[in-house]
């Protein structure tokens, strides 16, 4: 009913959607960095999509299964093997109890979200079991995992591993998710912003350059934000903002002049103007983003984010009847989003 | 960014004028003004206290803030524009006034030595005595403007210009949860362990940040913080008994 960690990774933390509701009393939310990848790993084993899922960063960690389970893992590709066999990605995984799951080189982003059958039964902290790292709350002990961690998973009866095998005839799903409903993940990605509240702050070349201009990501880069490096975006004349709340997404502009994207270990609050804002279902594509890549911004209107959301949420809902369609059914049936 | 600025009036003397702006696809910020003064905080918190009681259609939360409320909205359940009217309408029921008199909170503090390594610097910066420093800081009458920036953490106004003094030059890596510190012509208590750059004068044994209770901040917005001297013997103590190291212990 566990999984053992035998060497950590790099960052391995337990995240989930996040600790909503709480942003009032200072607490950040946390949660997936890629959200869209955790949802549908959780789907694709019968979880909850709001599940607890292992969030893994650029370097994997090695696990051992302690019990048979069904595992997926969406988001980047980093390369997973289980006891040596490399397994696919974005699809249902069965795992046999003392197999070995190690992780290689990154192919594609630099996050991979674990989800298992059951979901990872580490306690709620005020309604969430994300990790919060710098508070040393929520996850497996607050922390990120270590060396000899064992985590508890839940057990569910519905992946029954013989039956499983039975009817596929081997070790993972046939059917996996289709790369067109997938985020665009890729190297030096355009990602899609709408002005911020203090875009006009900015003089009107400063503001061209911002849509103009590609910006590195420096290796000062974490959960909380990425840091960017490029021209500089001094503002026009020297001017206070008045802290208010920031979110997913807020690019922020320090006296510098080297903006930064805020993300899901941001602060609640922030005094820095803002140029621009992150369309959230562009989310997902900046968090596959490695330091030394660059990014580069796209306006778009308040309303073509929202209907792109829509439009996003609409595919998900399409994708959660059509695996949920597969795992009950034994049907053959093609269904839309998967393959 | 197409942003649609909204202007209402408010009925009931509350306040001449309102702003709403987007927050990206998911949020709309509502502004008060650009002063951090008691009138425009009495507006946010009417506000806030407003929403606790009649959440907007959508709403997934809220953050409150020194001018401005932002409202975070799930744009499946209702867009930009709705969210606009929605709080329009709420404006104009908003009561005039929150709960009139405000919680006082007093919060203990152990001064100096190794709970405050900066005391001797904020008097000698101010030409005055370490027991001036302390007496100043002790008689004053702080509001919780905000919480923000970590959990927890409250902005105080009413620090006296007396004992002002400037952020080190160099930010210590790490500072002790329940420091009290000074910058500038603010003050504060950091409720969970952090880098930064305050001038500390002091430590208090109690957790201003409380994941296990329902409300995980000890302070709110609004309330009165009162500062009350106590020695080390005292602190330790208090400690003791309020075990308020319990979730430090959790973290590596």
């Amino acid at each position: 009913m566990s999984i053992q960690v035998i060497r950590p990774g790099l960052l391995t933390t337990v995240q989930d959607l996040g600790r909503l509701g709480q942003q009032k009393h200072g607490v950040i939310v946390s949660g997936a960095m890629d959200p869209f990848a955790l949802r549908i790993a959780n789907l694709l084993v019968g979880n909850d999509e709001r599940e607890a899922a292992l969030e893994i960063t650029l370097m994997g960690p090695t696990i051992r299964f302690q019990k048979d389970c069904v595992i997926a893992i969406c988001g980047g590709n980093l390369s997973p093997k289980i006891d040596g066999q490399p397994i696919p990605d974005w699809r249902p995984v069965w795992v046999k109890q003392g197999s070995l799951l190690q992780f290689g080189s990154p192919q594609t982003g630099c996050r991979a979200y674990l989800a298992v059958a059951g979901g990872f039964d580490v306690p709620v902290v005020m309604g969430s079991r994300s990790t919060y790292l710098r508070a040393g709350i929520g996850g497996f002990y607050g922390r990120a995992l270590r060396e000899g961690d064992v985590l508890p998973i839940g057990c569910r009866s519905m992946w029954e591993a013989a039956e499983w095998r039975e009817r596929e005839g081997r070790f993972f799903a046939g059917w996996f998710v289709d790369t067109r409903i997938r985020p665009k993940y890729g190297k030096n990605p355009t990602v899609r912003v709408m002005r911020g509240g203090e875009f006009d702050w900015f003089a009107k070349d400063i503001q061209q350059q911002f849509f103009a201009a590609s910006f590195q990501v420096t290796p000062q880069s974490d959960r909380m934000g990425y840091r960017l490096s490029g021209p500089q975006l001094a503002l026009s004349e020297p001017k206070e903002l008045i802290s208010e709340a920031v979110a997913a997404g807020t690019v922020q502009v320090p006296a510098e002049g080297n903006p930064i994207i805020l993300l899901a270990d941001r602060q609640t609050t922030g005094g820095y103007p803002k140029i621009a804002q992150v369309a959230t279902v562009d989310l997902p594509i900046l968090a596959q983003v490695t330091p030394g890549e660059r990014i580069r911004f796209e306006e778009i209107s308040l309303s073509q984010a929202q209907e792109l959301y829509r439009l996003r949420e609409r595919e998900i809902g399409i994708l959660r009847q059509g695996i949920k369609f597969r795992l009950d059914a034994r049907g053959e049936d093609r269904c839309t989003g998967l393959i | 960014m197409e942003v649609e600025v909204a202007t209402g009036n408010l009925q009931k003397g509350l306040t001449d004028s309102f702003r709403l702006t987007a927050l990206g696809d998911s949020a709309v910020i509502v502004s008060f003004g650009n002063v951090i003064d008691l009138t425009t905080q009495r507006k946010v918190r009417s506000l806030a206290e407003w929403l606790d009681l009649r959440p907007l259609p959508g709403m997934v939360e809220y953050i409150p803030a020194f001018t401005t409320l932002t409202v975070f909205y799930d744009p499946l359940a209702i867009d930009f524009s709705s969210v606009c009217e929605e709080l329009e309408q709420m404006m104009e029921e908003l009561p005039n006034a929150t709960k009139e008199s405000p919680r006082i909170v007093e919060i203990p503090v152990c001064y100096g030595g190794e709970f405050g390594p900066d005391l001797d610097f904020v008097a000698e910066h101010n030409g005055l005595t370490t027991e001036d420093v302390i007496e100043i800081h002790t008689n004053g009458e702080y509001l919780v403007y905000m919480i923000g920036f970590a959990p927890g953490f409250p902005y105080l106004g009413g620090m006296s210009q007396k004992i002002a003094a400037p952020r080190r030059s160099a930010p210590r890596l790490s500072i002790p949860a329940g420091s009290v510190g000074i910058a500038g012509s603010q003050t504060g208590v950091y409720p969970i362990g952090t880098p930064g750059g305050w001038q500390l004068i002091g430590r208090t044994p109690l957790a201003l940040f409380r994941p296990a209770d329902d409300s995980p901040s000890l302070l709110q917005a609004g309330d009165v913080v009162h500062f009350r001297a106590i020695t080390p013997e005292e602190y330790e103590r208090w400690s003791v008994v309020s075990g308020e190291s319990k979730w430090e212990e959790g973290r590596n």
